[in-house]
């Protein structure tokens, strides 16, 4: 028997090592908006669901902060996070929503079946708004202080442990 | 009902395939004959169950049952038909069940027809193929069950992603996925022969057929998947040295190395150990380029539902296939001799010759492909791209397609360079017209011109083979190698034509502007809003005439789906015989102007051609090779025929 028939089954375990050890890393795909801490892009959507205001930068520069929910009525996650958007509501978080490329009667519809959590809601049909402000895909909420600066920014779906660190964001953003 | 009746014929496959692998060991150990009974029936009525999944899988998609999991995750009843259908394997569950009732299938035509090689060495690969399976088998039922239920069916599905919403790319996952079932079987032949140190010629007839279609549905599945990208992801190329390309690549590199390696051995007796470490090569490559691909643990264009646990599973099965057929071969290999010797000049020799040299380029791509996840380790993330591969490729390619050019008018076993020296100072008396000839007409880079040069050279000597001959008697499977190596100097000069002369043109026009590029001119009369079953787009109208010749009219659009949401550009393309426009129209650029791309690729679709005339060799030699071997069987029926009446 000769040392080099191992060689292949050699440089195969390699391969295993380096492999099993990547699979075992934390892989943190998540993109951060670069935004966070600078003042809120200057946009007007309109409206997206009927009976309800549509919304622009103006809106958030009253005093007083609020959450900035980025969702789509297509979007599974954004059922997920319903309740707890209701939830935020009930604790006294004013929010905000944004609906990327979505239709009015798809937007009633999806309120009609899971809740209404927002006060207004602005169509971004192009996802400019959505690209402008740094997030890379729905869900995400933003944490928008009383002049309008982007304070904080949590990517995906909202879980019930999420809750009480976004109501201490945004506690600190009204200070 | 009908979801769980798939199921039940998937777990009654698993069991088959259970017993399939038992029945098989059994039978290889002295005293085990009684169960080798157990082994073919169990292997065709596995395929069957197993394909039967598959089909309850299509008839879910076609009628949209959306409490499937699987149908509502990736269908959409607004959808055609023919979407639908391809919707079934165009996701992770549904591709890997497509797979394994292939290799089902297979198992099941091998155990039903082959009868050339020793029973035992039959059983043995019956029992690795089994082996195989079964792995794929618990993969889909414990981590990957295409036919789980949701507890509340949802209104509507959530659509196949659009980009996969064209015909070309509905066929290219499956023409992929026979390509490596063919050389998941070229591997079990290997370990079967392996195990009952059983590596003949005629070991390398029975396998050449599985490598020669696994081989013809790789370039197929290479060359459409290349063409797509060309076409539909708007930027003009068409090769990107993404992992997923290089994924489809590897075992095409090791199953060219294989088919040529087995043709040795099945002529002449020799690499023998060789040719059963590139079938176990040829197969790990492709479950090597799976586990890249779904594992997520390499960054790629190609978006598939990314999973770590399904990661996991892979490399576990990965480390028992590979793992094991390695740890075999390195035991088994010292028995197995090397067969008989040839000299350096000979068709052996100049096959060897292009074995290192596919091996090496192999070596390489494995490399660039794994380097990041190696430096990834380190915390460092880098990407390797066009500059790392065409260059150190280049190293190896070039003298393989040189020798390429020489080898198939060398005899077997020995000749001299004197015999064949007319032909070698014709092709390099051609190449180096060629080389000139495209010095004068462009300054370029030096690899677009070599390849030029040398796609010339090769395309005409590729027929030198045929000559002195009559061409109705040559057989088919020398016309299989003529076409394929004239079909690899087309797709070369296809290659090296659009990198050397490719000209590129961005602008913004108005209604009524015009713009240039190489030989044409384009024109844009309008830009207007265009609606399908499940996409909004603006369409660009163009006119656009080459050399002040009658204006052709180019439609491109950028398409906007609904479900899910996503934009394409679907671009257009005006087809010349000598190259092709590619027009791709953008955003709004303002003032009511437009943004335009306009690329002119002179000889662009010679790429493709060459792969499909590559395809085609394969084909014909396949055919040329299952006739011969049919015809074998018949003459040898008859000889034993007579002789049972003869009395000896």
């Amino acid at each position: 028997m000769r040392w080099w028939w191992w060689l292949p089954l050699l440089l195969f375990a390699g391969f295993l090592g380096v492999a099993t050890y990547q699979l075992t890393q934390p892989k943190d795909d998540l993109v951060p908006s670069a935004m966070v801490g600078k003042p809120l892009p200057e946009f007007d959507l309109r409206a997206a669901a009927e009976g309800m205001p549509g919304v622009s930068t103006a809106d958030f520069r009253d005093g007083k902060p609020r959450l900035l929910n980025i969702w789509a009525s297509w979007c599974l996650p954004c059922i997920a996070e319903a309740p707890q958007l209701e939830r935020l509501k009930q604790e006294g978080a004013e929010i905000v929503g944004i609906a990327i490329r979505d239709r009015p009667e798809d937007v009633a519809a999806f309120l009609a079946r899971h809740g209404n959590p927002y006060t207004r809601i602005g169509g971004d049909d192009l996802s400019q708004v959505q690209l402008a402000i740094g997030s890379s895909g729905v869900p995400e909420t933003f944490v928008i202080d009383g002049r309008g600066v982007i304070r904080y920014q949590h990517i995906g779906d909202i879980r019930a442990e999420h809750v009480p660190i976004l109501l201490e964001k945004l506690q600190e953003a009204g200070e | 009902m009908i979801a769980e009746l798939g199921l039940a014929a998937l777990w009654l496959a698993a069991a088959l395939a259970a017993l399939q692998l038992y029945a098989g060991a059994m039978a290889l150990r002295p005293g085990g004959e009684g169960v080798a009974a157990l082994v073919r029936p169990a292997a065709v009525i596995q395929g069957i169950a197993c394909a039967f999944a598959f089909l309850v899988l299509l008839w879910l998609f076609a009628i949209t049952d959306l409490s499937v999991k699987l149908v509502a995750a990736n269908s959409h009843s607004a959808k055609p038909m023919i979407f639908k259908l391809a919707g079934a394997w165009g996701n992770h569950e549904g591709s890997m069940l497509l797979w394994v009732a292939v290799m089902a299938l297979s198992g099941a035509l091998i155990a039903l027809v082959e009868r050339r090689l020793p029973e035992k060495t039959m059983l043995a690969t019956l029992a690795a193929q089994a082996f195989v399976g079964l792995g794929f088998y618990a993969f889909l039922i414990v981590s990957s069950n295409p036919f789980e239920r949701l507890p509340q069916p949802p209104i509507e599905g959530l659509g196949l992603n659009p980009l996969l919403q064209d015909i070309g790319l509905a066929l290219h996952p499956p023409t992929l996925y026979f390509g490596y079932v063919g050389l998941s079987v070229a591997f079990s032949f290997a370990v079967g022969a392996l195990l009952t140190r059983q590596v003949t010629p005629e070991f390398a007839r029975v396998m050449r057929p599985w490598v020669l279609g696994a081989w013809v549905f790789l370039t197929l599945g290479i060359t459409a998947g290349s063409y797509w990208a060309y076409y539909e992801l708007g930027w003009g190329g068409w090769w990107f040295w993404d992992p997923v390309e290089n994924a489809s690549l590897m075992p095409w590199l090791a199953a060219t190395a294989l088919l040529h390696s087995a043709s040795v051995l099945a002529a002449r007796d020799a690499l023998r150990a060789w040719t059963i470490m590139l079938g176990v090569v040829a197969f790990s490559m492709s479950m090597l380029g799976t586990f890249l691909v779904r594992s997520g643990i390499l960054t790629s264009v190609h978006a598939f539902a990314v999973d770590p646990e399904r990661g996991s599973f892979i490399l576990v099965l990965l480390t028992l296939y590979i793992g094991g057929a390695l740890a075999l071969f390195a035991l088994r290999a010292g028995t197995v001799s090397e067969g008989q010797r040839f000299a350096v000049t000979s068709r052996e020799g100049a096959l060897v010759f292009n074995n290192v040299m596919l091996s090496a380029i192999l070596g390489i791509v494995l490399l660039g492909t794994l380097y990041p996840l190696l430096t990834e380790a380190f915390d460092v993330r880098v990407s390797v791209g066009p500059p790392y591969f065409n260059a150190v490729g280049a190293i190896f390619v070039i003298p393989m397609l040189l020798v390429m050019a020489v080898g198939p008018l060398l005899r077997w076993r020995r000749d001299s360079m004197e015999r064949v020296h007319r032909p070698l100072i014709l092709i390099g008396a051609i190449m180096l017209v060629a080389l000139i000839g495209a010095l004068a007409l462009d300054e370029t880079g030096v690899l677009p011109l070599l390849g030029l040069a040398i796609a010339v050279g090769l395309a005409v000597a590729s027929f030198l083979p045929l000559r002195g001959r009559r061409l109705t008697r040559v057989p088919l499977a020398v016309w299989g190698m003529v076409v394929a190596h004239f079909g690899l100097a087309v797709a070369l000069f296809g290659m090296a034509s659009e990198s050397a002369f490719s000209e590129e043109r961005l602008a913004a026009v108005a209604a009524g502007g015009t713009a240039q590029v190489g030989p044409w001119e384009v024109t844009l009369s309008d830009v207007l809003p265009a609606a399908g079953p499940n996409w909004t787009a603006i369409e660009g109208h163009l006119l656009a005439s080459y050399a002040g010749g009658d204006p052709i009219e180019l439609d491109p659009q950028s398409r906007s789906f609904w479900a899910p949401p996503q934009e394409t550009t679907e671009s257009a393309l005006a087809t010349r015989w000598n190259g092709q426009l590619y027009a791709v129209v953008g955003s709004e650029a303002g003032a009511g102007r437009w943004q335009l791309r306009l690329w002119w690729k002179p000889f662009v679709t010679f790429i493709w051609y060459g792969g499909m005339l590559v395809a085609l060799g394969g084909a014909l030699a396949l055919i040329g090779r299952v006739i011969d071997d049919l015809r074998r069987r018949a003459v040898r029926a008859r000889i034993a025929q007579r002789r049972g009446e003869e009395p000896v």
